[in-house]
């Protein structure tokens, strides 16, 4: 087994010491030698190697740097030992610029700045991008034959059909946690009944369209802006524009149209699984049979209540799909990029569509349709 | 300690699904040499190294490096083997979130969590260095670094352990010419001046021709011949033929010899390139 690198310090008869090196100078069994030669204060002359037994890079950078500190001769090198001393003083960088390490106060006020750049530059470019979608869309129409029915039936499939079970589940669980709390609120007053209201208004107006939209945002918007921002990297995307394809047209007209027909539907079947979800607790809990719970509904749910949802809805499917393809859009560099924006694209539709959300309730309520 | 062969490929199988890739193979890889690993596409060059350096469970064989067994080892085993070696792979695959030197301080810090901080940095600058960046690449973000760059600042890390044992998964491809050689002279000035056992994948015959002792030819899964260039030239196999002897084969040779033939004298300075 190799000894630990080791030294001793020797005076020498003119003045001066000599460093008499022993054992393995190999990064391995190194130790606290580095520290020790950093304290060193002695005037060395020479460093001696003849005891050393094997010797590695961070070995011959050890003895280099207290050579080159001290200015002192080194001796009793082997031949590999020299080879290598050789190698790493070639390799020695006196002037190595330290990395920029601004002030934090600076840094903050940088960084608050580029962010307030960045948001800015960012929106002018989204509407940029929604342009050349409307653009798109408008030549997509004058060209039918241009449309790629394919891609949006393909996108019906991942945004629609494949989201029915977990929107299902979901809005299900949803419709029994609002009629078990309205049951138990409403009951303090004996006015459990109007947990019907509850569901009915609740469910048709906000909830079952909201729900649905932040689970589209999470499941497709998601997975837009991954795909194109995948592609992005790829070089899919210049190539499709060198052969000719408008990446607008080919990638993000399908992906919003699906988003705008499939939202409402989506948005249908939540609201129906959770007036499902809140009768069955209602009849389970509150003991108010199937047909009757029917019957009261429609009495207290007007109709004006499921066409908010059915307005509300396309407008959120078109923010979700555009925002994950914007996002898909703004990828360049990296694959660390395309986790970035993938997230940024589902926190911008969620804040986007609950901003439009609460415009549409005043809106609505302004107009009468309460 | 000082066993010939660093590494010992005995009975390799490896197959995906219906797919054998790998049957029976043998190698050996002996110290102090440069092996050369080549084949054509799909031959299975990158899961032979994936498979000696532990990524690539095989399904029956035996592997020995440093005379230690590696099949079935997991991540957190047979560390003593691992920091005695360093692996480029082909895209460099650095860290993305750190700088260069950070990359190159990732193995130090792992094994040697004593070393100080300055310590680690000067290590860091003179590896990068040696690995012919410049020195201001020491605090760039590989996405800052051109594709040759990111493969020296790949060697830089794979080097920074002070490896016995080195492996190259084509690290000249995607290079240009210049490049090309250059890294082929890093490469076997880092041989000469460390001692270290290179085991490089490399589709590049003048890379073959430059630098390689010995050369490994995979074909119908299996090495089906290793030894210098003119013992292969000597076989008669039809892969082996059409490689060395193919248009680009012919061409690689000629460089060689007269190259050869007018020896420039050439200052080899690490780092210089």
């Amino acid at each position: 087994m190799a000894n630990p690198a080791e030294f001793l310090q020797e005076d020498l008869a003119d003045g001066g010491q000599i460093l008499r090196l022993s054992g393995s100078f190999t990064i391995a069994l190194i130790g606290d030698v580095d520290g020790r030669l950093r304290d060193l204060s002695a005037n060395v002359r020479k460093i001696d190697l003849s005891a050393v037994e094997h010797m590695d890079t961070v070995g011959a950078w050890l003895v280099h740097r207290t050579a080159r500190e001290f200015d002192s001769e080194i001796v009793g090198a082997g031949k590999d030992a020299s080879r290598l001393l050789q190698a790493v003083s070639s390799a020695d960088q006196t002037d190595i610029p330290p990395r920029p390490h601004p002030p934090s106060f600076e840094r903050f006020l940088a960084e608050v700045g580029h962010g307030v750049v960045s948001s800015f530059t960012t929106l002018l470019r989204f509407l940029g991008f929604v342009g050349q979608v409307v653009k798109a869309s408008f030549i997509l129409a004058m060209n039918p034959g241009r449309f790629r029915w394919h891609a949006v039936v393909q996108h019906f499939d991942m945004v629609g059909v494949r989201a029915l079970g977990i929107i299902g589940l979901m809005s299900f669980l949803i419709g029994i946690v609002i009629a078990q709390q309205g049951a138990v609120q409403l009951r303090q007053f004996g006015a459990e009944v109007f947990t019907i209201n509850l569901i009915g208004r609740l469910t048709f107006r906000e909830l079952g369209i909201l729900m649905t939209a932040i689970m589209v945002a999470g499941r497709s918007g998601s997975a837009f802006a991954a795909q194109i921002g995948t592609m992005k990297i790829t070089e899919e995307i210049d190539a499709m524009r060198t052969i000719g394809v408008v990446p607008a047209e080919a990638l993000v007209v399908p992906r919003v149209i699906a988003a705008v027909m499939m939202m409402p539907l989506l948005g249908i079947f939540a609201s129906l699984m959770s007036v499902i979800g809140g009768g069955l607790l209602c009849w389970v809990v509150l003991e108010i049979p199937p047909a009757t719970f029917v019957q009261r509904l429609r009495e207290v749910t007007p109709m004006t209540d499921f066409w908010i949802g059915m307005i509300k809805a396309p407008v959120f499917g078109a923010i979700i799909a555009m925002a994950g393809c914007f996002q898909g859009m703004q990828v360049h560099g990296n694959a660390e990029q395309v986790g970035l924006k993938t997230t940024a694209a589902v926190v911008q539709a969620i804040f986007l569509v609950i901003v439009l959300d609460a415009f549409f309730a005043i809106f609505f309520s302004e107009i009468g349709w309460n | 300690m000082d066993q010939p062969n660093i590494i010992s490929v005995q009975g390799l199988c490896n197959s995906f699904g219906e797919q054998v890739i790998h049957q029976d193979l043998n190698l050996e890889v002996r110290r102090g040499e440069i092996l050369g690993v080549v084949g054509g596409s799909g031959t299975g060059k990158s899961v032979l190294m994936r498979s000696i350096i532990g990524l690539q469970e095989p399904v029956a064989g035996k592997i020995r490096v440093f005379d230690e067994g590696m099949i079935g080892k997991e991540e957190d085993e047979a560390s003593d083997v691992r920091r005695r070696w360093g692996v480029l792979f082909q895209g460099g695959a650095l860290f993305s979130t750190l700088t260069v030197a950070e990359n190159v301080q990732v193995p130090l810090r792992e094994f040697y969590p004593d070393f100080s901080k300055a310590l680690l940095d000067e290590i860091a600058h003179y590896k990068i260095y040696l690995s012919g960046l410049p020195a201001d690449a020491a605090h760039k973000f590989p996405s800052e670094l051109s594709g040759g760059m990111r493969k020296r600042a790949g060697l830089a890390r794979a080097l920074a352990m002070d490896p016995e044992l080195l492996f190259l998964d084509e690290p000249t491809a995607g290079l240009d010419p210049i490049g090309a050689s250059n890294f082929d002279n890093l490469t076997r000035d880092l041989k000469e001046t460390l001692g270290l056992t290179v085991f490089l994948i490399t589709h590049d015959l003048d890379t073959l021709y430059a630098i390689c002792d010995r050369v490994a030819v995979l074909a119908d899964q299996k090495v089906i011949a290793v030894g210098a260039i003119e013992e292969l030239l000597a076989i008669d196999h039809p892969w082996i033929n059409e490689y060395f002897s193919g248009p680009r084969g012919r061409a690689a040779r000629r460089g060689h010899d007269k190259h050869n033939n007018n020896p420039q004298p050439e200052l080899h300075q690490p780092g210089r390139s």
